[in-house]
């Protein structure tokens, strides 16, 4: 069949299953534009900025497990990629990203909208394409999609020429993708599996440490399994949020920087760590030559290149995690660890997660409030910041991809793009996007999105009028000196989102909290933004210090004239008196109570 | 920590536009040092060959081999540290060659095994291949007369015997 490019193109995206393109048109991609036109199969969501096209389709990604589709034209469409590009390649996001690029004779001659941008990507991607002749389409939309999802997932570009999509060719559909260079590892060693089993058997306080690559590889069943039959705590990464239950039992929350502060203890202790699909990142183990002295470690991941990278393993293996857990699963021994175990109960008992209750909103409450007015049922966006943390400390995750935000990279702006793309995905279930005032300004303009598609996700707004994570840490860090962080002069959000179509609440209290959110679940035709007036100055914990040790811990505020040295964590570990949560001296902070 | 070693590494790779390209990314991005790197066609027109010195501990150059092999162009990685290899370069020097200097010069080539493969009344342009350690030797010796231009291509290696890559 002869056909356009443009055409070949969209066949095969079709091919692959894909039925929502998040896009932005421009002079580069017009014909394909027009052939999407004529593919009423596949939707295209018109976004407002590029930047949330990528977003998108990393939330539609990260909740559905299937490839994210983005589409950009060239030049300054393209660049706007780059952002989530770099969050999908941290993050291990299955994306293909698709830009049009100037006329193939105009290229390098610093054309119109001409950007190298796979150039500008190579680092960013698992790989791109530059698409030189058109026959070739065909073969590298395949490869692309393959590439995406197979092995560890991540982002590829394919790279269009405007003649490219609208030269005629003979067109015949891809079978089958061989990449004879490309061939990821999946099935575990055996040798290694039984080795790992010893080493299980030897252990006498084992941790689980699971990390994003459990949720990309679906092994929630069997990690659960694997704790229950081994009798091992569970403590997961940000992005390892929802692959074990946090209910459960044996389920120690996240761990790391501002992990609960029994995870740390007990990774801290433990003689066996059991890596699962994480990559033993610098917000997880601070100071790494401190931070499992006494562990064996057994590292299952499907990236070779993780093994080995931050910490040797004495048992690594290399492939899907599911498939490794399933064949460790039948040749590892039940086993029990009471003592092991009640002394870590005995950690969740001194060390809870907590914040002051003195009744003034705090962020932490409208999360718990989140968790139980959705029956922790809800898919949980964030954006990046304390409102972040919080939302891994206290939404309590129970299900795989349940938990969707830009762990590595750090990308404030995710949140609302990420959380409209898991609508567009899991239509069925309840998004919540947990968001700051300062994250939610990045990217607002896709508040549109939500409206023109009715999509009733619930954008809940931590405001604190500052930047706060970055005034925290200049709180305890660098003397207090809040440089830059001040967010007060903002639009009046109730408003904002009422000109964008949206409902909109607004809350000052503790006590309107749960009907704030019963008022927004009843919302099911646009979505509704809740301004929460949290404290302004209330902090993360606990916290260890970047690069620190658990001997740095910080578990709640310091009383005021303490020295934060002299707080730590390890010194009420090591048996100090028990001191009582410190009352907070920031009445006069809090925003006064302003009448609807 | 194991101790830092010269390690020589081949590169077989997709002969495809921007491969060059995503290897040094790989290399600045991650903060290796390339000693030296050479690219060359080979026995198969579809496969390009690079040959790179880098400098490292065994856990630094693994981690290199593992993220070069993460590469879709790159099909085989092989660290030639443990296996008996044959390893080249080639230089060329350009040196003042007054006609007092010249016998002297022609000496040094001689015993380096290299040629003069291009005169003017006042240079020398000498062709030598070897060992990095003998070209170094060399370079040294020409310096008192006045090296006015100098390249090297790099080393380029292979395993002895009938092992290939």
């Amino acid at each position: 069949m002869r056909v356009k490019g443009s055409r070949a193109l969209l066949e095969s995206l079709k091919r692959e299953g894909v039925d929502t393109i998040f896009g932005y048109p421009g002079g580069a991609v017009i014909p394909i534009y027009d052939m999407i036109y004529q593919f009423p199969d596949i939707r295209h969501i018109l976004v407002r900025h590029e930047q949330g096209a990528g977003h998108m389709a990393e939330g539609y990604a990260l909740a559905t497990g299937k490839v994210g589709v983005c589409l950009a034209t060239s030049g300054p469409g393209a660049t706007n990629l780059v952002t989530p590009l770099a969050d999908a390649m941290m993050d291990s996001v299955p994306l293909v990203a698709i830009t049009g690029q100037v006329r193939s004779n105009l290229i390098g001659t610093d054309a119109f909208q001409e950007a190298d941008i796979t150039g500008i990507t190579m680092p960013i991607t698992k790989h791109n394409w530059l698409v030189r002749d058109v026959t070739q389409l065909p073969e590298i939309v395949a490869e692309a999609f393959h590439i995406a999802r197979s092995g560890r997932p991540g982002p590829v570009l394919i790279d269009i020429p405007r003649d490219i999509a609208e030269a005629e060719f003979e067109y015949t559909p891809v079978e089958s993708v061989d990449i004879p260079t490309f061939k990821p590892t999946t099935r575990g060693h055996s040798v290694q599996i039984k080795r790992a089993a010893e080493f299980i058997a030897d252990a006498k306080k084992p941790i689980l440490y699971v990390g994003g690559g459990a949720n990309h590889a679906y092994a929630y069943k069997e990690v659960r399994e694997l704790a229950e039959k081994i009798n091992t705590p569970v403590t997961t990464t940000l992005k390892g949020l929802g692959a074990f239950p946090e209910t459960h039992p044996l389920s120690l929350g996240m761990l790391g920087m501002h992990g609960t502060a029994y995870a740390n203890y007990a990774v801290s202790e433990c003689d066996l760590l059991i890596a699962v699909g994480a990559r033993f990142d610098d917000r997880v183990t601070g100071k790494v030559a401190e931070w499992v002295p006494n562990a064996k470690i057994i590292h299952i991941d499907i990236d070779p290149a993780e093994i080995g990278k931050v910490l040797l393993a004495d048992v690594p293996i290399v492939g899907d995690v599911k498939a490794i857990l399933t064949e460790l699963n039948k040749v590892v021994k039940a086993k029990m660890h009471p003592e092991w175990v009640s002394q870590i109960n005995k950690l969740k008992q001194d060390f809870p997660l907590h914040y002051p209750n003195d009744g003034v909103l705090h962020g932490q409450y409208v999360i718990e409030q989140i968790g139980e007015v959705s029956d922790h049922k809800a898919i949980c966006v964030t954006d990046v910041g304390q409102h972040q943390m919080w939302a891994a400390q206290f939404f309590k995750c129970e299900m795989p991809r349940q938990f969707v935000t830009s762990g590595g990279l750090g990308t404030m702006g995710f949140g609302l793009p990420a959380a409209i793309g898991a609508q567009f995905g899991a239509p069925d279930k309840t998004v919540f996007c947990v968001t700051g005032d300062g994250s939610i300004q990045m990217c607002i303009q896709e508040l549109m999105v939500a409206t023109i598609y009715k999509l009733p996700i619930k954008i809940c707004i931590l405001n604190n009028q500052f930047l706060g994570m970055v005034r925290q840490w200049q709180e305890l860090f660098q003397g207090n000196r809040y440089s830059s962080v001040d967010m007060e002069a903002a639009p009046d959000f109730v408003k904002l989102a009422e000109a964008y179509g949206a409902h909109a609440i607004r809350c000052f209290n503790p006590s309107g909290v749960r009907a704030a959110l019963e008022e927004a679940m009843s919302i099911t035709d646009r979505p509704t933004v809740l301004d929460f007036r949290i404290s302004k100055e209330e902090n993360v914990y606990p916290m260890i210090p970047s690069g620190g040790t658990i001997h740095q811990m910080v578990v709640q505020r310091p009383p005021d004239m303490v020295p934060l040295d002299s707080y730590i964590a390890s010194e009420m570990y090591m048996g100090e008196d028990d001191q009582a949560a410190p009352a907070e001296e920031e009445k006069e902070t809090v925003p006064v109570p302003r009448a609807q | 920590m194991t101790q830092t070693q010269q390690h020589t590494i081949s590169v077989l790779v997709e002969n495809k536009p921007g491969v060059l390209a995503r290897v040094a990314l790989l290399f600045s991005r991650r903060g290796y040092n390339i000693e030296s790197l050479a690219v060359s066609i080979t026995e198969n027109p579809k496969i390009s060959r690079m040959t790179v010195v880098v400098n490292g501990d065994e856990q630094e150059v693994e981690q290199i081999t593992k993220q070069l092999h993460k590469l879709i162009d790159v099909s085989k990685v092989q660290d030639y540290i443990d296996v008996p290899i044959i390893a080249r370069e080639l230089a060329l020097i350009k040196v003042n060659a007054e006609v007092n200097n010249r016998t002297a010069i022609l000496q040094l080539v001689e015993i380096f095994r290299g040629r003069v493969i291009d005169m003017s009344d006042k240079t020398f342009v000498i062709e030598v291949t070897g060992g990095n350690d003998k070209i170094d030797a060399l370079e040294k010796l020409l310096e008192p007369y006045g090296i006015r231009e100098l390249v090297r291509t790099g080393r380029i290696a292979m395993a002895r015997g009938i092992r290939g890559m």
